[in-house]
């Protein structure tokens, strides 16, 4: 069980909801994995319009709990503003905090990051933020008041994996009881799995899933991956080693020569 | 009254919030809106009133990463 902000999540996958062939596909892929933490967001509605709301049913009739996003604000007002309208719209006061602060990598603008998340924090907000592995950036939004971090991996969509692996090992150390969230570039469960088992708490991914020849198998594969690599975390992996070591006894072995 | 609603142009005879998404036909249950960059919460579009030039952004629940 995963403990962020006082609550319990069973799951240790989170999912975002884009991306996918079909709203019918995505939903399958949420049951298929059998999580309970999904990332919405929220867009310009049409005049006249109603996939807000028909998505908004599709989504309420998991019974996940919903984790809404700032994704593509540029901004630290642009970023505040729309956590405001998805509290109101989804009725929670968890925020997936992004502000994005290149086009090109989507990096976090961490100083904008760091700014919102005070702003966010002290207006009763529980800000997941987007942030990179910096440590000190992480410090300085637990200042601010977040009570979780979400560091990537690897840019968002880039299905590239983890790109600095010794970055978010020491990140997990230095963070030791911080519940940390490997959000954003993650590709294949293989990928999940390892940063399971440096410790990290959960994943958050979309596009590894969504965008998988089969999105519902795949979802599941990732479930089974992220369990996986909390269990081999849990008991505790062997640490590499510079030469070979003979698992076979040496002792007893015959000599013909 | 010339607007900017989402981004468009629009021009309208509401003078109130709540009176625009009735005229533009949206569905209010399932919005959020801002006027001029501030969030307008849904029990205060009746009392919001609109002037000429406003910019409004009307925003639903959207698939999200």
């Amino acid at each position: 069980m995963l403990r962020v902000y006082g609550e319990t999540l069973s799951s240790r996958l989170f999912l975002g909801t884009a991306q996918y062939p079909s709203p019918s596909v995505m939903a399958e892929a949420v049951r298929a994995s059998g999580i309970d933490l999904v990332t919405v967001s929220l867009r310009r509605e049409t005049a006249g319009g109603r996939a807000g709301g028909r998505f908004w049913e599709l989504i309420n009739g998991l019974g996940v709990r919903v984790l809404p996003n700032t994704a593509g604000c540029h901004s630290v007002k642009e970023a505040v503003t729309t956590a405001q309208m998805a509290r109101e719209l989804f009725g929670t006061d968890w925020i997936k905090l992004e502000v994005i602060g290149h086009h090109d990598t989507l990096q976090p603008d961490v100083f904008g990051l760091v700014e919102a998340a005070r702003i966010l924090s002290a207006d009763g907000f529980k800000v997941f933020p987007y942030t990179t592995e910096d440590l000190v950036v992480g410090d300085r939004l637990l200042d601010a008041g977040c009570q979780v971090l979400m560091p990537w991996c690897a840019p968002i969509g880039s299905a590239r994996g983890p790109a600095s692996p010794d970055a978010l090992s020491a990140y997990r150390a230095h963070f030791a009881d911080i519940p940390l969230v490997v959000d954003a570039g993650l590709g294949r469960p293989s990928h999940a799995a390892a940063v399971m088992e440096m410790g990290f708490d959960a994943v958050l991914l979309n596009t590894a899933v969504a965008k998988a020849g089969n999105p519902v198998a795949m979802a599941a594969a990732f479930a089974g991956a992220v369990e996986a690599g909390r269990a081999a975390f849990q008991a505790q992996p062997l640490a590499p080693r510079d030469m070979a070591v003979p698992s076979t006894p040496v002792i007893g072995k015959a000599v013909f020569e | 009254m010339k607007l900017l609603v989402n981004g468009e142009e629009q021009f309208v005879a509401a003078t109130t919030l709540a009176a625009l998404l009735d005229e533009l036909d949206y569905a209010p249950d399932f919005l959020a809106t801002a006027l001029n960059g501030a969030l307008v919460p849904a029990a205060e579009r009746g009392g919001c009133v609109l002037g000429e030039g406003d910019r409004i952004e009307i925003l639903a629940p959207m698939q999200g990463g």
